[in-house]
């Protein structure tokens, strides 16, 4: 009798078990299956327009040829300008929140107020960079004053994730440090960031992904419509990939011919994040290895 | 003078009292041994000496702690500086994550020695003191981690050793370790004991009375009996001093 029970019981735990990997294992394939198809999708459309031309030439005939040389290199200088902004800062403010700030109220208040910056819209952080950097510094539309927007955008990310790899750094490192004489700086530089740098820069290349992607914090900061030059200063206007992709499929001299430059585009955006994410990867597991875990 | 003098030390954890009213002093060159149950301020008082305790919030101290005289809770003291003096040794090996060539070179480049020759004749000298040496000679780059615990725990002496050190306190330091890694530590804390004055926290009676010139008994942060560890050992003056080596509580 018991036993039986007891059979009974075993069945119906299996089944459920069964159930429920069954749809843990479905969803996980689901969201695998609904990115290649994004990025399939992307590829199929856009492949036909990649050529050698298209990634090293200036747009011609209003935006419907040529390529989209000068958008590539205005992604890029804003991913530099935002990173070069955003991270020793970032950085900075991490250590200080984890290793210096004893105050328990300051630190929570500059806790809370990082997180409310990571929720303001991209948009707001638009309208923020045109009134401040644009107007008020005077930096016009520019490279400078883009990348100062998108820097302060990604900052939280950057502090946070700092914040994050310090704290788990373990402390009989720090203690080990002071029992020898070591001041709290150079235990930070020597022992605690070496650790933490593997981690610190997955804020890093959260940040790329972010920065090269975003619209709004360019649209009134630094992009430009068509502009078939390279910048020669950090106070000229750039056309950005995100920006140019917009352009192409909503308001484009002929929208129906610069359609498939639109997927193109979108691939060789897709392409310069993944490729900055694999280097950014490798320069992780070079830090990884540097400090001599095992 | 005594090497290391407490007079009347007190200690709060906020409004814990966890160290009252300990005096004793320390003889050079000896091995003092701190013992109790889990819990008595042993460790607490073992952190007062290189002012570890410091990295603790909230804690509070009165009294005097000298060693070589000197009051090392007066104001303007150079806590680094003390800390060169007054080497420690955790429970657990923490090496950095570095070769073990540059974890014993650490505690010499932040105190600012740039001399290539003698960092690396100290850092040979402080591995053979340590008996590490012939164990790791030929991999000197390769990572501290790649050693035993054992090793690890006497690469922790050698790095402390480097900055040439007076005191070097020790606070379980084989606790995590396994018989044979044990005794060589134990070996290497008598052989220590000609240059260096030892304080050693330690929770195995038998270690105690192996290594140790003196017993120091805490319980419930007061020190209950100091003295010789042949006389705590073999005629404890107080009924649970006994108690306690004899493992009747604890």
């Amino acid at each position: 009798m018991i036993s039986e029970k007891r059979t009974k019981i075993e069945k119906s735990k299996k089944r459920s078990e069964q159930i429920a990997f069954g749809i843990f294992r479905a969803m996980s394939i689901l969201v695998v299956g609904i990115l290649f198809f994004i990025l399939g999708f992307i590829v199929v459309k856009g492949i036909s327009v990649i050529s050698w031309d298209f990634i090293t030439k200036m747009p011609e005939d209003g935006m419907t040829k040529g390529g989209i040389y000068p958008a590539i290199i205005g992604t890029f200088c804003l991913i530099g300008g935002s990173i070069l902004f955003s991270f020793p800062i970032g950085v900075m403010s991490g250590i200080y929140i984890n290793e210096y700030a004893t105050n328990g109220k300051l630190v929570r208040f500059i806790r809370l107020m990082t997180n409310n910056l990571a929720g303001i819209p991209s948009i707001v952080f638009g309208l923020f960079g045109m009134s401040l950097f644009v107007n008020t510094l005077g930096f016009g539309d520019s490279i400078i004053a883009g990348s100062l927007t998108l820097g302060l955008m990604t900052l939280p990310v950057v502090i946070r994730t700092t914040e994050e790899a310090l704290k788990s750094v373990d402390n009989s490192f720090r203690h080990g440090s002071y029992a020898l004489g070591a001041s709290k700086l150079q235990t930070i530089r020597r022992v605690t960031l070496p650790i933490a740098y593997p981690n610190i820069i997955t804020g890093l290349i959260l940040s790329i992904g972010r920065v090269s992607g975003e619209t709004a914090p360019i649209l009134f900061t630094v992009a430009a419509y068509f502009l078939p030059k390279l910048p020669h200063s950090i106070f000229d206007q750039v056309m950005a990939l995100p920006y140019h992709l917009y352009v192409l499929a909503t308001s484009g001299t002929n929208i129906e011919e610069s359609r498939p430059m639109a997927y193109g585009t979108a691939l060789v955006l897709i392409m310069i994040v993944l490729i900055l994410n694999l280097l950014a990867n490798a320069l992780r597991r070079y830090f990884s290895k540097k400090v001599k875990m095992n | 003078m005594a090497k290391i003098e407490t007079l009347d030390a007190n200690l709060f954890y906020g409004d814990f009292h966890a160290l009252k009213n300990i005096s004793m002093q320390m003889e050079e060159n000896t091995v003092t041994a701190l013992i109790g149950p889990s819990g008595c301020g042993k460790s607490t008082y073992l952190r007062l000496f290189n002012r570890m305790n410091d990295l603790i919030d909230s804690t509070r101290i009165t009294g005097q702690i000298l060693v070589d005289g000197e009051d090392i809770y007066r104001k303007n003291i150079n806590v680094d500086e003390l800390r060169i003096k007054v080497g420690m040794v955790f429970q657990k090996p923490n090496p950095f994550p570095k070769s073990i060539f540059e974890n014993v070179a650490y505690g010499l480049r932040v105190n600012g020695e740039k001399n290539k020759s003698y960092i690396e004749d100290k850092v040979v000298q402080s591995l053979k003191q340590s008996a590490l040496w012939n164990e790791v000679s030929d991999k000197l780059t390769k990572s501290a981690f790649e050693l035993s615990g054992g090793q690890q725990q006497r690469l922790c002496i050698a790095r402390a050793l480097a900055i040439s050190p007076s005191v070097i306190l020790m606070d379980e330091p084989a606790s995590a370790l396994d018989p044979l890694s044990t005794a060589k530590i134990e070996e290497l804390i008598h052989e220590l004991k000609k240059e260096y004055t030892i304080v050693i926290v330690t929770h195995n009676m038998q270690q105690a009375s192996r290594v140790s010139d003196y017993t120091a008994f805490f319980y419930l942060g007061e020190l209950v009996e100091y003295g010789q560890t042949v006389e705590i050992f073999t005629k404890p003056k107080l009924k649970h001093t006994e108690n306690y080596i004899t493992g009747r509580f604890g």
